[in-house]
This record gives structure tokens, C-alpha cells and sequence, in this order.
């Protein structure tokens, strides 16, 4: 089974963001994914300076792939949309309808269906190979039963069959927005936001009048504030995905990383990996969406 | 001005009582669904069963009205066939369109019922030209439902670069995120808009009037909690009160609705062809009363849009009826976001 890293969700500084990838070109991670896909104003790195990096983890050995913006809005969006899809040194992850139309249009036949596509079932997964997808990513509220009632009925109807990439590790992305909620908490119009979220390296923890902590707000975009964690659920993963995504944060990404391949190398056990991975979280563990539950429960099997 | 287009009022229609009273006070078209998850309002109570449907289409058809069946949750492997079902009974009802958000399902409609109209849901999450022309040339869809997410200037942008008609909301309870890819409910309850057809759904809900003041939580998280003197609210997860640093207050979003009324000769100028009403789950009064202040409006915009204005006696109606009773410009206001 692959391992994969997937987009740097949160704003960081340029030169965190190039130590942090210099980092990972040595680590046992097969597949990682390059670009800004949460917020168009956010600049440290530009498409520029996202393909040197992607030219430095390709020469590591690294499957690098560029992931496009979630939520297009504007011409300038499409511009650099555009661009992404228009080159063919690297393979694209493409998370909207508009992404795939230009990668279908310019004839790749090895792109990569995003979280945010919405496949649901194996008759809207069909559509995307036939337009040139070659994986897919599994929306993270769907079950792990569901999946492999997809895969199953794919599998039955198509000769070849796509990779399924699952997302196993980080805070969830739940929902995007048109509204930035960084901006909104410092009384800022998302205009002129100051990119007060540039440092915040996990997001802004939400809370409940509790004190729980429910969601992370990542500028337009909300996550959980539990990590949604399947260390624990690795042996139900065998067979039924080949590549297991893992998001970065703040810190502790290169030992997450080490502990998803040790494990599934079997040099130690689900639960003891699930237990080594609780003081490299930035909070609470969660897993609900694969056994079919409220995302933020902790399900543990018996 | 070429505001000759005729621009259509596309009404809520919860129940049978709720859609005769849209087309009798002027709605060009009623959008409704089934008693179940195919569509994005599967509340107990509401919606239609085929012998409903059936008498809807026939007195919206009688009185020159058409009828829309939203068709837009995202089916399952193992519940596919309900969704194809659906698809076949909407074509034999000689419904008028159907409003999907699944590309598996557009291309099942496409293939089998040639002759139905397609329209892309708002849930389909397509806020681009280049992502509603890949629905066009791959399914022929003729209209799509834009997410709340656009300026002005973005939806002219999309309106120019296609062939589709687009269809904007007008009113109604406002989804802050960009609908189709909000899983927040999901989160909280299980259950989601994608794939269950509803948010916050009420079986999770639980009110609790405590010491410190009316508690209202969703499967068990607190989402406010309300002073004596306060209107406790609906526990939508994304208009609670949260703390983010310490600070209490309406993180995401405050219980409000959408209102561009004011905006209408913005909207007719660039060419929108559909304004939607939100509130399938409101009242048939609530639906009588937006009905006739948007019919009004638009007869008004498209006799003479020069001299349109948002009469304040409009604007007292719809805030009556507003949840929160105050209104916002929502994504077509830059500072909103």
C-alpha cells in the first residue's frame, strides 16, 4: 500500500513551507501533493515556486502531483487552473468540475479524481476514468463498507480498475466557503485580511460554550478539530485501497508518516501504532465517516 | 437594456397546499420532491407522494405553470436504483425538468429520457464556466443552480462564457458554505446533505432549558445557548454561537437569510434566467407571502428596470418572514465575506 501526503491545507511561512518539503523528500511517503488548494490570496509560494518543489520531490523518487483549488470563483482562479492543467510534467488531482473538463479536454489520461469531486457511486466513477482519471479519492464522509460496495460493483462492470486513494490521517476538510472565517474572527473583511492566517499552523480551534473543541477554521475553509486518525484501522484497509492519504500539520507530519509505514509494514500493531500517534496530534483522534457514524466519534472495535 | 428575457420565479413547494399557492400568487415554476432522500429537503412532513405529485403537476400545468422535481442527493451503490426510479416515475409524470447534482445520475437521464430537461442543483457545486460547460457537453444540461459563493461580476463571468441558463437564489435560508461540499452535518449527526438529503436533522436535535439559559444541541454538541430575553433558534450547526479564542460569538455564520431583491436589475441586466425562492420546509404562508412580493418585483424589473426600486414595503414583508428576521446580501456583498 502507498503512502500519500496531501496539500499543505493551512497558510505557512515560505521558508516552513520549503524546510517542511525538504523534509519530506526522504521520507517514506510515495505520492505528494503540491499547490494551494484552500485560499487564492494566499502567496508565499506561487505555481512557480510549487513546481520547483515539485521538481526537487520528482528527483527524490517522488510521485509529485499538483492539486488544484477547491472553490473557483474568478477569472484570475480559472488563469492558474489553466496553467495547472496545461502542463504535463506532473500529474494533476483535480477537485472541481472545471478541473476536469481542461484535463479531460487536453487529452491526460492519468489524472487523479479529488476529495471534493462528490463520487458517491461507481457509475459517476466510471465517467471520470473514461474522461482520463486514473485514481480517485474518497470522499472522506463515506463509509468504508460503502467504498468497497463501489469498488466491488466497478470492479464487475470495467476491466481495469482505478487506484482508490483513502483519506487516513489529519483533520478533516468538511466544508469550503466563499467566506473567510480567519478574517471573520479578527473583524477583517476577507479583502483586506491582513493573511492573518499565515503562522497559525493548524488552524483555529473552534469550541463549543462547553469548551469542547468541534471544528478548526482554515480561512474559507472549516475542518474538524478531532484528527481523523485510521492507524487503528488499518487491517480493515488491506485490499480494498492502494494508496492512504495523510494530512500535513503543524508538527509531528515526517513521525506520522513513519508510523502509518511501519505499521503497515507490520512492525508493530494497530493499536500500538493508534496508541504512539496520540502525542503527535494536535487533538483528540476520531473515525466515525469509515465505520458509517458521526464523523467526530471515536469508534473502537472490541 | 436587454432585460427582454423573460426571467422566471422558481417557488418552494413543500407540500400539495404550499405549491397551489406559489403558482395562484404568480410563480412560473415550483421545484418539489419526493417523500425520501433523493432530494435535499428530506424532512418528516414534507414533500410529495406520487398521487401528490401527480395533482401538483396537474394544476401548475392547468394554470400554465411549470413543475421541477429536485433529484439532487448523491445515490449510493446500494441505493441506486431508488434515484434511477425516480428519474423514470418524474419522466412518465411529464414533470418538466429535473434538478440533479449527479453526474452518474445526469448521464442515466440523458441516455434513458432523452426529451427531459436537465438542471444542474445548486449541490453540484459548480461555481465556474468551464465546470458547468463539462455538465453541458457531457449530460446537455439547459440550466444550472449556481452556489451562493459568486460576486456579481463572477456570475456575469459565468453567464457570458456559456450556454446555460443560469438560475441564482433570491431569498431564503442562506448555506454559507458552498452547497454540495459541506459535510459539517455529517460530522455532527451522520447525516448529510449530500447523502441523506438533510442538515442538522431534527431527530438529533434536543432543547434544554438549564440554569445558564435554553440549551439547544445537536446530537449531544452544544451548538448555543440563549438568555432569558433571547429568541432561541433553530440549532442549524453553522448559526450556533462558538468560542474561537476565548471569544463568543457567531463564528460561522448569524441566523439570517439571503435577500438581493435589491439587486433585481443588476441580476437582469447580466442576463440570470431563473431567480429560486429557498423554504420547502417553510409554510404555505410563507410561501404565499414571498410569492407575491417577488412576483411583484419582477414584473416591476422587467416593464422598466431604470426605475425599479426595492420598495421598503417589499422589504418589510420578507424580513417578517426571515429567519432572524434580518437579511443579508450574502457573497454579492464583498464585505459579507
Amino acid at each position: 500500500m502507498k503512502l500519500s501526503l496531501g496539500p499543505l491545507l493551512y497558510y505557512w511561512p515560505r521558508q516552513s513551507v520549503l524546510d517542511f518539503y525538504a523534509g519530506i523528500a526522504d521520507s517514506p511517503v510515495d505520492v505528494v501533493h503540491l499547490g494551494e488548494t484552500v485560499c487564492s490570496r494566499r502567496h508565499e509560494l506561487r505555481l512557480d515556486d510549487w513546481l520547483e518543489v515539485a521538481a526537487m520531490l520528482a528527483d527524490a523518487g517522488k510521485e509529485a502531483v499538483l492539486s488544484t483549488q477547491s472553490l473557483i470563483e474568478s477569472e484570475s482562479d480559472l488563469k492558474t487552473l489553466r496553467r495547472i492543467t496545461a502542463q504535463d510534467r506532473f500529474r494533476v488531482e483535480a477537485n472541481d468540475m472545471g478541473a476536469v473538463r481542461l484535463l479531460a479536454e487536453a487529452g491526460r489520461r492519468d489524472w487523479i479524481a479529488g476529495p471534493t469531486l462528490n463520487v458517491f457511486n461507481p457509475h459517476t466513477l466510471a465517467l471520470l476514468l473514461e474522461a482520463g482519471a486514473t485514481r480517485w479519492v474518497v470522499p472522506p464522509e463515506m463509509s468504508g463498507t460503502v467504498m468497497c460496495e463501489l469498488r466491488n460493483e466497478l470492479r464487475a462492470a470495467l476491466p481495469t480498475m482505478a487506484e482508490t486513494e483513502v483519506f487516513a490521517y489529519g483533520r478533516l476538510p468538511l466544508a469550503h466557503s466563499a467566506r473567510c472565517f480567519t478574517a471573520r474572527h479578527y473583524n477583517l473583511q476577507k479583502d483586506t485580511c491582513e493573511f492573518r492566517c499565515l503562522g497559525i499552523s493548524d488552524g483555529l480551534t473552534l469550541r463549543t460554550r462547553e469548551g469542547e473543541a468541534f471544528l478548526t477554521l482554515n480561512g474559507v475553509q472549516t475542518q474538524s478539530a478531532r484528527v481523523h486518525n485510521l492507524l487503528g484501522d488499518l487491517p480493515a484497509l488491506h485490499g480494498h485501497a492502494e494508496v492512504l492519504r495523510i494530512s500535513p500539520q503543524g508538527e509531528h507530519t515526517r513521525a506520522i508518516i513513519d508510523l502509518f509505514r511501519t505499521t503497515l509494514d507490520a512492525e508493530r500493531s494497530p493499536q500500538q501504532a493508534l496508541e504512539a500517534s496520540r502525542p503527535l496530534m494536535p487533538d483528540q483522534p476520531c473515525n466515525g465517516f469509515w465505520h458509517g457514524k458521526p464523523g467526530v466519534d471515536q469508534f473502537v472495535s472490541a | 437594456m436587454t432585460s427582454s428575457k423573460q426571467i422566471e420565479l422558481v417557488c418552494p413547494a413543500g407540500s400539495l397546499p404550499a405549491l397551489k399557492t406559489a403558482i395562484d400568487h404568480g410563480a412560473d415554476c415550483v421545484y418539489l420532491g419526493f417523500k425520501d432522500a433523493t432530494n435535499a429537503r428530506n424532512f418528516t412532513g414534507l414533500n410529495f407522494d406520487p398521487v401528490q405529485m401527480r395533482d401538483g403537476i396537474d394544476y401548475a400545468h392547468r394554470r400554465g405553470g411549470k413543475v421541477l422535481l429536485a433529484l439532487n442527493t448523491y445515490p449510493q451503490t446500494a441505493n441506486w436504483s431508488s434515484w434511477t426510479a425516480a428519474v423514470d416515475r418524474a419522466a412518465e409524470m411529464g414533470i418538466d425538468a429535473v434538478i440533479l447534482a449527479d453526474p452518474g445520475l445526469m448521464a442515466y437521464a440523458a441516455k434513458t429520457h432523452p426529451q427531459l430537461r436537465l438542471h444542474l442543483s445548486v449541490q453540484g457545486s459548480a461555481t465556474s464556466y468551464e465546470a458547468i460547460n463539462f455538465y453541458h457537453e457531457r449530460f446537455g444540461i439547459q440550466r444550472a443552480v449556481l452556489p451562493r459563493v459568486l460576486s456579481m461580476v463572477q456570475v456575469e463571468q459565468v453567464i457570458a462564457n456559456s450556454p446555460v441558463e443560469i438560475e441564482v437564489f433570491g431569498f431564503g435560508g442562506l448555506c454559507v458554505m458552498v452547497e454540495g461540499r459541506c459535510a459539517l452535518s455529517a460530522y455532527a449527526t451522520g447525516e448529510s446533505p449530500n447523502c441523506n438529503g438533510a442538515c442538522s436533522p431534527g431527530k438529533h436535535v434536543r432543547w434544554e432549558q438549564t440554569p445558564k439559559g435554553m440549551e439547544t444541541r445537536l446530537n449531544g454538541i452544544l451548538i448555543d445557548r440563549f438568555a432569558d430575553n433571547e429568541r432561541a433558534g433553530y440549532p442549524t450547526l453553522c448559526k450556533g454561537r462558538f468560542e474561537v479564542n476565548d471569544e463568543t460569538y457567531y463564528a460561522i455564520e448569524e441566523p439570517t437569510s439571503l435577500n438581493t431583491l435589491e439587486l433585481l436589475p443588476e441580476l437582469a441586466r447580466i442576463g440570470v434566467r431563473a431567480i429560486k425562492i429557498e423554504g420547502r420546509q417553510r409554510s404555505p404562508a410563507y410561501v404565499t407571502q414571498v410569492t407575491k412580493v417577488w412576483r411583484a418585483a419582477l414584473d416591476q424589473v422587467m416593464r422598466a428596470p431604470a426605475e425599479f426600486k426595492a420598495l421598503p414595503a417589499w422589504m418589510a414583508e420578507l424580513n417578517k418572514v426571515s429567519e432572524g428576521q434580518s437579511h443579508t446580501l450574502g457573497a454579492y456583498y464583498r464585505p459579507w465575506k
